[in-house]
C-alpha cells in the first residue's frame, strides 16, 4: 500500500509546477465553494443550536437569530449530562489500548519484517485480513465469552468480563493490532538490512535489535499510528455498546447515543453534547494533523 | 496536509527514492542463538494469541453457534439446529431480505456516488488551486467524526418540526413536512447521504496522495500526444493509480457492510434501516436472546465480506507468497 504514496512526489507539488502561471478556475470554485457550505451545514448548525438556550428557541422557534448566545447548553451537558465522566471513561479505555496496540503490533512487525521465517507473510495475512472483518461478525461469540468468564466480584460487580473496561480495552486491541501490525511491518522492511546485520557482527541479540535499532527509527510511523489509533478508538461506538451495560461506565461516543432518549425535547442540550464529543478528535486533529493524515493514507487499508 | 506521505518512509530508505522495500528483505538474519529464539517466539507468539482468541476464534465459534439453538445462558442448555436457523432467517424472519437489498443499496450509493464524489473533489482540489488547504480541511473534517455522532448531527439536521432541512425547504411546521430519519421509505437515502458527507472526504484524502504519486512526465506525455484533460485523465492518470484504487474498492466495499453506527443511533436499524449488522445485534441483546439466529446473521455477513477480504489479501500479498 505505501507503493501506492510514492514518497519523493508527494514534494514536488508546490515546487514543481510553481514554473506555470496559475490559472484561474472560476467554475471549479464556484463549486468547490458550493460544496464546502452545504459540508459545513450540519456542522454550524449543530454549534448554532448548542449555543442558545432552550428558552430562546422555545420563543422565537429554531430558526432565528433573536434571544441569548452563551454556553449554559454546555455548562449543563457537562454538569447535569455527566459528560465530564463519560470523557474520562473515554481516556480510560483509549490511553492503554492504543499504547498496547503500538506494543505488541511493533513485535509483531518487528518479527514478519526484519526476521525470515516461513510463516511470516501467513501471519501477517491473518492480522490483515482480521482487521476487515465487521466487527458484528465476532458479536456474539465475544460476548458469550465475557460473560461466561468468570472472575471474583472483588474484580468485576458483574461477577465477570461483562460492564468492565478490561475487555473493551482487550478487543478494541486485538481489533486494531492487524491494522498496526501491517502498516509498521511495511515501515521496517522499507528500513536498511545493513541497520541490524551490523548490530548482529556486533553481537545485539533481536531484542536489542528491535529496541535500540529499529524503533527509534519508527518514530514518525509511530506518531501517525498513535495518532489514528486514539481517533478511532475514541470513536468506536460498537464495543462499548455491546460489552458495557451501566450508563455511567460508558465512553462519551457511545453515551451520545443514550443521551438522545434522556434530552428528548431539548435539542439544545443534545447539540452541545454532540458539541462537546466532538471537541477532543478536533484538538487531536489540530495539533496532531501532519501525523492524523500520513497515517490515513499509509495505512489505507482500514474501513 | 497534502505532504505528508513522505514524512512516513523511513529516513534511510528515503534518498535513491523509491528504492524497492524488496532488496532489503534479502538480508536475513542467520544466526539466532537460543536465546534470540526464545524472545522471538515470544515477540510472535503473544501478538498471535491475542489475534487467534479475540478475533478468530470468536469467527469460528460463530460459524459453530449458528448451528445450533442458544439462549445465551447456560452453555449446556446449547442445542444442535441443523440448518434451521438459516432455513428460519430466509423464509420467516421478515426483515432479512429487506436488510439484503439495503446492505447492497448502501454499498451501491457509496460505489455511485460516494467514492466518485470523493474522487472528483480530490481531482479538483489537486490542480493548484487557491484556497485548497481550506477546502481540503473541510472535507476532510467529517472523516474525523464517529458515524454515531454524524447520526446525532445529521438528526438535529433532519428533524421534522425544528430541522434546518425543513425549514429550507420551506416545509416545516406544515403537512407537507418530511421526517427524514422517521419516515421508512426515505430514511434510509437520508443515512446513506450522512453516511457519504463522511465516505467521500476519506476516498478524497486517499486520492489526493494518489494524484500526488502519479509521475507528472505521464501526463506531459499524453499532452504531447494531443489527449485532452478528460483523455488523460481516464486513460493515464486514473490507471496510474491502481494500487489506489484497489484500496478505494475494498474500503467501500467494507464500509457498505460495515455500516451500523448510523442506523443504529437513528432508530436501531428497525423501520426502513435494516442492516444485517444492525439485525446481528438485535438478535443477540436485550431480552429473547436467539444467539442462533444472531449467529447465523453474521455468517451471512461474514461469507459476504469475505469476497472483498480474500480479493485485497491476494493482490496485496499475493505477489511475495510467490517469490
Amino acid at each position: 500500500m505505501s507503493a501506492a504514496v510514492s514518497p519523493g512526489r508527494a514534494m514536488t507539488g508546490k515546487s514543481g509546477r510553481s514554473g506555470s502561471k496559475p490559472k484561474r478556475h472560476y467554475g471549479t470554485h464556484i463549486f468547490l465553494t458550493a460544496m464546502a457550505v452545504m459540508w459545513l451545514i450540519p456542522l454550524v448548525w449543530a454549534v448554532f443550536t448548542a449555543l442558545r438556550p432552550i428558552a430562546s428557541t422555545n420563543e422565537h422557534g429554531y430558526f432565528s437569530l433573536a434571544g441569548d448566545f452563551n454556553f449554559d447548553n454546555f455548562i449543563q451537558a457537562w454538569s447535569q449530562g455527566g459528560f465530564a465522566k463519560y470523557l474520562w471513561n473515554s481516556v480510560i479505555i483509549c490511553v492503554p489500548a492504543v499504547l498496547l496496540v503500538l506494543f505488541f503490533a511493533s513485535m509483531m512487525a518487528f518479527a514478519v519484517s526484519r526476521v525470515s521465517w516461513k510463516f511470516n507473510v501467513t501471519l501477517l495475512i491473518m492480522f490483515t485480513a482480521g482487521n476487515l472483518l465487521p466487527p458484528q461478525v465476532l458479536a456474539a461469540p465475544l460476548f458469550e465469552m465475557a460473560k461466561h468468564f468468570q472472575v471474583p466480584y472483588s474484580f468485576s460487580d458483574s461477577g465477570n468480563m461483562l460492564n468492565t473496561y478490561i475487555i473493551v480495552i482487550a478487543v478494541n486491541m486485538a481489533f486494531q493490532m492487524g491494522f498496526c501490525t501491517f502498516v509498521l511491518s511495511n515501515y521496517m522492511k522499507a528500513l536498511s538490512a545493513d541497520l541490524t546485520e551490523a548490530a548482529l557482527v556486533d553481537g545485539a541479540g533481536i531484542w536489542r535489535q528491535y529496541r535500540e535499532i529499529i524503533m527509534p527509527l519508527c518514530r514518525p510511523a509511530f506518531a501517525a499510528l498513535a495518532t489514528l489509533e486514539v481517533i478511532f478508538i475514541y470513536n468506536d461506538f460498537f464495543w462499548p455498546l455491546l460489552f458495557i451495560q451501566s450508563g455511567d461506565r460508558l465512553p462519551v461516543t457511545t453515551a451520545i447515543n443514550n443521551l438522545q432518549g434522556e434530552f428528548l425535547n431539548n435539542y439544545n442540550l443534545l447539540a452541545a453534547g454532540a458539541v462537546i464529543t466532538v471537541i477532543p478528535t478536533l484538538i487531536v486533529y489540530l495539533l496532531l494533523q501532519r501525523q492524523f493524515v500520513a497515517g490515513l493514507t499509509l495505512g489505507s487499508s482500514k474501513g | 496536509m497534502s505532504a505528508t506521505a513522505r514524512d512516513l518512509v523511513p529516513p534511510e530508505s528515503r534518498a535513491p527514492s523509491g528504492a524497492p522495500a524488496k532488496q532489503v528483505r534479502s538480508g536475513k538474519v542467520r544466526r539466532l542463538s537460543k536465546r534470540d529464539k526464545a524472545v522471538l517466539s515470544l515477540m510472535v507468539g503473544i501478538p498471535t494469541l491475542i489475534q487467534l482468541v479475540f478475533i478468530w476464534l470468536p469467527t469460528v465459534m460463530s460459524v459453530g453457534l449458528s448451528f445450533t439453538r442458544w439462549n445465551g445462558l447456560a452453555l449446556g442448555d446449547i442445542r444442535p439446529a441443523g440448518a434451521d436457523n438459516y432455513q428460519y432467517i430466509s423464509q420467516d424472519y421478515p426483515p432479512f431480505w429487506p436488510a439484503i437489498q439495503h446492505n447492497m443499496l448502501w454499498l451501491a450509493f457509496l460505489a455511485l456516488v460516494a467514492t466518485p464524489l470523493g474522487l472528483l473533489l480530490a481531482v479538483l482540489l489537486d490542480q493548484q488551486i487557491r484556497g485548497s488547504r481550506i477546502y481540503q480541511s473541510i472535507f476532510f473534517t467529517p472523516v474525523m467524526l464517529s458515524l454515531a455522532l454524524i447520526g446525532i448531527i445529521w438528526q438535529l439536521f433532519y428533524q421534522r418540526d425544528n430541522g434546518l432541512l425543513n425549514f429550507l425547504l420551506g416545509t416545516s411546521g406544515t403537512q407537507q413536512a418530511v421526517d427524514w430519519f422517521g419516515d421508512s421509505s426515505i430514511n434510509i437515502w437520508a443515512a446513506m447521504i450522512a453516511a457519504t458527507w463522511r465516505h467521500a472526504g476519506y476516498v478524497m484524502l486517499l486520492y489526493l496522495a494518489g494524484l500526488k504519486g502519479v509521475d507528472p512526465s505521464l501526463k506531459e506525455a499524453a499532452a504531447i500526444d494531443g489527449a485532452n484533460a478528460a483523455q488523460t485523465f481516464f486513460r493515464v492518470v486514473f490507471p496510474a493509480m491502481r494500487p489506489i484504487n484497489i484500496v478505494i474498492v475494498v474500503i467501500t466495499i467494507i464500509e457498505s457492510l460495515r455500516a451500523f453506527d448510523v442506523v443504529y443511533v437513528i432508530n436501531r436499524g428497525t423501520n426502513g434501516l435494516e442492516l444485517l449488522s444492525a439485525l446481528v445485534i438485535q438478535n443477540l441483546v436485550g431480552e429473547g436472546q436467539v444467539i442462533g439466529v444472531g449467529s447465523a446473521l453474521a455468517v451471512v455477513l461474514l461469507v459476504i465480506s469475505l469476497v472483498p477480504i480474500v480479493f485485497y489479501v491476494s493482490r496485496t500479498f499475493g505477489k511475495e507468497k510467490r517469490s
